[in-house]
């Protein structure tokens, strides 16, 4: 049995002078949320048209829902998403958006209980009559999530879902979202959002200059992330300091480097985990309570940081892929 | 809220993708046009404006004789419809085409539903029909509501009579009722060809401006053009042709000659230009977030074939018809004068209650001139001066009357009456129920600019 949703190798994308997707291999299982991450420009949104049938690549072979992508537009039966915002009509209302979504997809009469429950779904039933011109960005975004789980998809692609949708929604759309991968949908969502792929992502691939730059499980990158700068916050600080810089392989993070150094008492220290540890046992041992002890910057933003730095890719062989 | 349960997805080898009916694609862009307020007060406007603007009229001081058939508004419900028409023709159509087949496609760039719609749809090229088929629709709507407003209201308005046609004969009301409906329906098949323009337009410049006025400024570029004393095979060639042929219904025999050719080219122009446009969709790249209309290569790609098509088409009227320089000949506006004459004279003459005569025993004829002597007797001015003679049943002497005439280079002419005043000097005639329009007073006339014999 077939269990991977997305299958690409090799893809590439040119417009023009501009390399879009420079040789990306990626594979998407049924069942998974997956994150794809990258800076501007990065070719997030060019690999998600290609998912969504609204491209085919220039080079590469790309296998959706066990069904190779031609030369033609389209892709199989089963996959739903959007790609640079919902994309609904502002002159209809969000039942009426979904009724015709539902009748293009041919629904018939079992169109109006799949409106219904894609409206209960994301939690627009209330405001399902109204027009959108009124919704908020967060409410477009969850219509646009109704009008694809309208759908029932096998392979959903979601820009941005989250984008303008206030922390409970987010909450309520991650649910979903995890209902759908945990009944077996693919899921992908873009977003520039670390902390949000953290919350919801089993994987992520990153993308920089529309090369992949690394794929695999959130934890390996974290990982990558490396030795990063920690706030300290202790019931003595000059003290605390002082142990901190009797350690070796730690360094005290002078205030003006502006990474992160508050003038609270707190102080910042770039250590690896293992002399962390040790500070905070030294502390510890001389009496000193340690109040606050965390990442300046959290660790899947700093490998991020780190993978995609463009000063950092002057070797295009770099591309690091966790093993499966 | 709640989250409801769906059903277990089973992975496996997936169909490949089915594109959207296109039944429910045409639905669709139709419950989107209609969705639009600027559409929905449009088509209100259509199907009221004309009628009560024609109601309007009839009960007003003056009559908008510079309109064909306007000075008739009084005496038949189908004048206003006519009038309409002209008026349609000159601006309304064209703007109507601008505002929805103009705007189709523009308007999923400007709310970025593009994407949306191919994933929902799933075929560019269905997407294209339905949306071509529902503008054109609407606009059809659009044209329908003008012809039945402007008809009712001058029906209810004035009433179901005759109408004097261009050469003065008159028409009874089913023939005229006839007439009107063939008039508008030509004019709607030139319509096409410009809501062809507003499609090509809107695929080419995206959510440029420029793409919503295309066929509105190709209208206002053609009028200006008409004006201008063109070789008879050029101005049979121009897509907004059959916006002026229609006029040659209404004389007997009909002009079909520029009406056919008219309705020709409205079709090799709706056909082109929603070819280019079909063209450029089918290639544009919906990935590309910075799309905004194809730019420079709309003009290679959308302008350069609309001016080959021109060229070519005006090769073809040069070759296939007898069209021959301006197409205003003296000979053919003395003919079409002297016979508006005598129809004329015979309503006259049933109006002051004289005894009928026809136009056989009237013989009239025309002797025109244009400009004096040192001038030459052809093509549009203001300068023509026409005397008419007739003879009367038993008087020995011949009638004759004066007129200036202002011939338009579309074949239209005006011929204002000279006197003698009891004749043709006077806007009234004082019948035995009192004065009544003056039907020789005023004379609308078409010269047929194809007609090689003097027909027209």
């Amino acid at each position: 049995m077939e269990t991977t949703a997305v299958r690409a190798r090799g893809i590439t994308q040119t417009f023009g002078d501009v390399v879009a997707l420079d040789g990306v291999d990626l594979d998407i299982p049924y069942g998974q949320v997956h994150g794809l991450v990258g800076p501007n420009g990065a070719g997030k949104t060019t690999l998600l048209g290609l998912l969504l049938g609204l491209s085919v690549p220039d080079a590469g072979s790309l296998q959706i829902l066990g069904t190779p992508v031609g030369r033609v537009l389209g892709v199989p039966d089963g996959v739903a998403g959007f790609v640079d915002g919902p994309g609904l009509y502002p002159a209809l209302t969000a039942r009426q958006n979904l009724a015709a979504l539902a009748g293009l997809r041919g629904y018939g009469a079992a169109a109006a209980s799949r409106v219904e429950d894609a409206l209960e779904q994301v939690g627009l039933l209330d405001v399902a009559d109204d027009r959108l011109r009124g919704f908020s960005l967060g409410m477009r975004q969850r219509l646009g999530l109704a009008a694809a789980l309208l759908t029932q998809p096998r392979l959903l692609v979601l820009d941005e879902p989250a984008n303008g949708l206030d922390p409970a929604g987010k909450r309520h759309v991650h649910r979903v979202l995890r209902n759908l991968a945990g009944q077996g949908t693919a899921v992908v969502v873009s977003s520039h959002r670390m902390d949000d792929l953290a919350a919801l992502c089993a994987e992520v691939t990153i993308l920089s200059a529309g090369r992949v730059v690394f794929t695999g499980p959130v934890g390996k990158l974290a990982a990558e992330s490396g030795e990063l700068d920690y706030r300290v916050v202790t019931s003595d600080p000059v003290a605390g300091r002082r142990i901190a810089a009797q350690l070796s392989g730690l360094q005290i993070v002078p205030p003006e480097s502006g990474s992160g150094h508050v003038e609270d008492g707190s102080f910042v220290v770039h250590a690896p985990v293992p002399q962390l540890d040790e500070l905070v046992a030294r502390l510890v041992g001389a009496g000193i309570a340690v109040r606050e002890l965390g990442p300046v910057v959290p660790p899947l933003e700093a490998a991020f940081l780190a993978l995609t730095d463009p000063n950092d890719m002057d070797d295009p062989t770099a591309s690091r892929t966790d093993a499966r | 809220m709640t989250t409801a349960t769906t059903s277990q997805v089973r992975p496996g080898a997936a169909q490949r993708s089915r594109p959207a009916r296109f039944v429910s694609v045409y639905r669709f862009e139709l419950v989107k046009l209609l969705a639009q307020w600027r559409t929905r007060i449009v088509l209100v406007a259509c199907w009221v404006l004309p009628g009560v603007f024609v109601a309007a009229v009839t009960q007003a001081s003056s009559l908008p004789t510079d309109t064909v058939f306007g000075r008739w508004m009084l005496a038949t419900g189908w004048a206003g419809a006519l009038v309409v028409l002209s008026f349609c023709c000159t601006w309304a159509l064209p703007l109507l085409t601008a505002l929805v087949a103009g705007d189709v496609f523009a308007t999923e760039d400007r709310l970025g539903t593009w994407r949306y719609l191919l994933i929902a749809v799933r075929s560019p090229h269905r997407i294209f029909v339905a949306k071509a088929l529902s503008s054109i629709t609407v606009i059809a709507v659009m044209v329908a509501g003008l012809a039945a407003s402007s008809i009712a209201g001058g029906l209810v308005a004035v009433g179901n009579r005759p109408l004097v046609g261009l050469d003065g004969l008159s028409l009874q009301p089913g023939h005229a009722a006839r007439l009107v409906l063939l008039a508008w329906a030509c004019a709607s098949v030139a319509t096409l060809a410009f809501a062809a323009i507003g499609l090509l337009g809107s695929v080419a410049l995206g959510r440029s401006p420029m793409g919503l006025l295309m066929p509105a400024l190709l209208a206002l570029l053609l009028q200006l053009v008409q004006l201008l004393p063109l070789p008879v095979a050029v101005r049979l060639a121009l897509p907004s042709e059959t916006f002026l042929a229609w006029r040659g219904l209404f004389t007997s025999p009909a002009q079909t000659g520029p009406l056919v050719v008219g309705l020709i080219v409205s079709l090799v122009w709706t056909v082109a230009a929603t070819a280019l446009a079909y063209l450029l969709f089918i290639r544009r790249d919906f990935t590309d977030l910075a799309y905004d209309g194809a730019g420079r290569r709309a003009l290679l790609t959308g302008a350069l074939p609309l001016v080959m098509v021109t060229a070519l088409t005006v090769a073809v009227v040069a070759t296939t018809t007898s069209a021959t320089g301006s197409g205003i000949e003296q000979a053919k506006l003395e003919h079409s004068l002297a016979t508006s004459y005598a129809h004329l004279y015979r309503l006259q003459a049933r109006e002051l209650h004289r005894p009928d005569v026809t136009e056989a025993q009237l013989r009239t004829a025309a002797s025109c001139d244009k400009g004096g002597s040192l001038v030459e007797d052809s093509g549009p001015g203001n300068d023509w001066r026409c005397v008419v003679t007739w003879h009367i049943p038993g008087a020995v002497v011949v009638g004759s009357a004066t007129y200036q005439l202002d011939v338009a280079a579309d074949g239209r002419y005006v011929a204002d009456g000279d006197g003698p005043k009891e004749v043709n000097g006077y806007f009234p005639v004082r019948t035995a129920t009192g004065d009544s329009p003056n039907p020789l007073w005023q004379v609308d006339g078409l010269v047929d600019l194809l007609s090689s014999s003097p027909k027209g």
